[in-house]
């Protein structure tokens, strides 16, 4: 990945994120604070690791992105609408009536939105259950998973980590969106001991750690994947990332900006967009 | 005559007989396979069968996730633990997708016997029949069954099929062709209608010839399709007959009797043979038929009370 893929990867991630205020303030709802961890990650994925034509979103020879933590919806429509998938206006739809964008990802209501998902826990078996039929058929299509690290608590992820350790699966990309938050509390608070890469790799995976804001890292990390092995990569993020008001406070999983609060996260990104513009 | 076989077994056949036609059949087995017999299917197509371990939820998912790539997953597992074990899973990723899998749950109801009430699952109609897109299927006789399962694996979309596990008296002739959506008249009657699905066909055919000795003669229905139910059957036996008695191995609540009811409220008595609200116990199909009033003379009793 050279510098200026990694200028523009920026970019996009920023409009992101301003669709994120613009879209929740005119809407009034929607997950700020795990859209916010996932940015990168997403940007990455959509803009220039997977095999996808938004013009074709169901060709059979996709690559297929799963969002199991299905509230980080506001951030992933942005990026499918940024991708072409639909058109970005549609995002001022989003979770009002009639709109094809619900509140949690309903599959194949636009184009792109690979699963249903909203009640934690069901992403990975559904991604297995497509990297299996995709082995069985002889396709070399990829599926990307992932999962938070407060979804880690459902019991069903465990029996899909289980199956994994022994099928392998090496056209399943697990992604832990490690954010370190959920909706009451830190999750060492809820969970305790935070060593996903130990705890993966005593189920036999693969498993990489990364910086999950920075391209470069996520770009590494994704080259490490290996063949033959179940690969999960543990993305270290920031719930709120980008808004410093948001960050590492546990109130933003869910909350509604006001118009004081909108108009100072504006401001931040506004900066922050002046700064990668001169770059 | 056909010798009594249990309709899991026919169950296991049958999937042995599509798989031999139809290359995108995959079983997906928690397991369970001895069981619920699909373990003939794991010998003869091995590369289409995976046991996912001991884990319904996520055999749900991985069944979907199969769907969506292009294949007929069919999951086995008893019917107290799909949807018993993992209705959130169903609803979220085989409903609300309209993922085309089969859930095909045998040892429902009390039927199960000896295992207890763990094990004997009497919401299951209840669960699958709330579910928007699922399609659900209760058949009775090995033949019925073997028809159904052939019928669920044609019809695009998802499918609860629930699989009798007792042996049963066969009622639905080879040459019939089985419908989904359609209700089965085994004898005619003016009087009153009887209505059933699976292990209590033969119940209610039972009590039709005691009420024939006394002088009732009550319609039979076999009604192995909860959803989407034939409304015309049921008006008709709601308009042509005095009063309509269903009977079933499942809960009052949320079964066929409530299927019955929300199509004929106001229109004609409706009674409802069926376990109360409580949980059942250990013992053999025939006694705990008996002890949760399942029997045929159950339905008489509740044939006398919508009458007079």
């Amino acid at each position: 990945m050279n510098e200026s893929t990694v200028a523009q990867l920026r970019k996009i991630a920023l409009q992101v994120r301003l669709d994120c205020i613009n879209i929740q303030r005119l809407v009034g709802s929607g997950h700020l604070g795990g859209s916010l961890s996932a940015v990168e990650l997403l940007v990455y994925l959509y803009f220039f690791r997977m095999k996808i034509d938004p013009q074709r979103p169901w060709a059979e020879e996709r690559d297929v992105f799963i969002l199991s933590k299905g509230h980080a919806s506001l951030g992933y429509y942005s990026v499918l609408a940024r991708r072409g998938f639909f058109p970005v206006d549609e995002l001022k739809t989003y979770r009002r009536i009639n709109s094809r964008l619900q509140g949690h990802t309903q599959m194949d209501s636009a184009p792109g939105i690979e699963c249903s998902s909203g009640s934690l826990g069901q992403g990975l078996s559904f991604g297995l259950g497509m990297a299996l039929g995709y082995k069985k058929r002889g396709l070399p299509n990829l599926v990307y998973v992932m999962v938070g690290d407060g979804e880690l608590q459902e019991g069903q992820i465990w029996e899909a980590i289980i199956l994994q350790s022994r099928l392998s699966l090496d056209n399943l990309i697990l992604i832990i969106d490690q954010n370190h938050l959920q909706l009451d509390d830190y999750v060492r608070n809820v969970a305790g001991d935070e060593n996903y890469l130990e705890r993966f790799r005593a189920f036999g995976f693969h498993a990489i750690g990364t910086n999950g804001h920075d391209f470069l890292e996520i770009d590494r990390a994704f080259r490490e994947v290996r063949p033959g092995r179940a690969n999960v990569i543990i993305a270290d993020t920031v719930k709120g990332k980008g808004i410093s008001f948001m960050e590492n406070e546990i109130a933003w999983h869910a909350k509604k900006l006001s118009a004081e609060e909108y108009e100072a996260a504006l401001a931040e990104l506004k900066m922050e967009e002046a700064s990668l513009c001169m770059n | 005559m056909y010798e009594l076989v249990a309709p899991r077994d026919v169950f296991g056949s049958t999937l042995v007989e599509i798989g031999k036609v139809n290359e995108r059949l995959f079983v997906v087995n928690a397991d369970l396979s001895a069981a619920t017999k699909t373990d003939k299917f794991r010998a003869e197509f091995g590369e289409r069968f995976i046991n996912v371990g001991i884990s319904e939820q996520n055999m749900v998912g991985v069944a979907a996730g199969l769907a969506r790539v292009g294949f007929i997953p069919v999951i086995s597992t008893f019917a107290c633990f799909a949807p018993g074990r993992c209705y959130d899973q169903i609803r979220q990723s085989i409903a609300y997708t309209n993922l085309n899998v089969k859930i095909a749950s045998t040892h429902p109801g009390l039927a199960v016997g000896v295992d207890g009430a763990t094990h004997q699952s009497l919401d299951d109609l209840a669960l699958m029949r709330a579910l928007p897109n699922m399609t659900v299927l209760a058949p009775s006789d090995q033949v019925q069954t073997r028809k159904a399962v052939l019928k669920a694996v044609e019809h695009e979309g998802p499918v609860y099929l629930r699989i009798g596990r007792m042996e049963c008296p066969v009622f639905f002739r080879e040459e019939m062709e089985f419908e989904i959506g359609k209700a089965y008249i085994l004898r005619e009657g003016a009087d009153v209608s009887l209505i059933a699905h699976g292990s209590m066909v033969g119940v209610i055919y039972e009590a039709a010839q005691i009420l024939a000795e006394k002088g009732i003669q009550a319609r039979v229905i076999d009604m192995p399709t909860l959803k989407p139910l034939d409304r015309e059957a049921i008006i008709q036996a709601a308009q042509e007959t005095k009063a309509i008695v269903t009977a079933e191995d499942h809960f009052l609540c949320g079964g066929l009797y409530s299927a019955v009811c929300e199509v004929v409220a106001g229109l004609a008595p409706v009674r409802g043979v069926a376990v109360r609200d409580r949980f059942g116990e250990s013992g053999t199909p025939a006694e705990l038929y008996k002890k949760y009033g399942l029997t045929s003379d159950n339905v008489v009793e509740e044939v006398f009370h919508a009458l007079y």
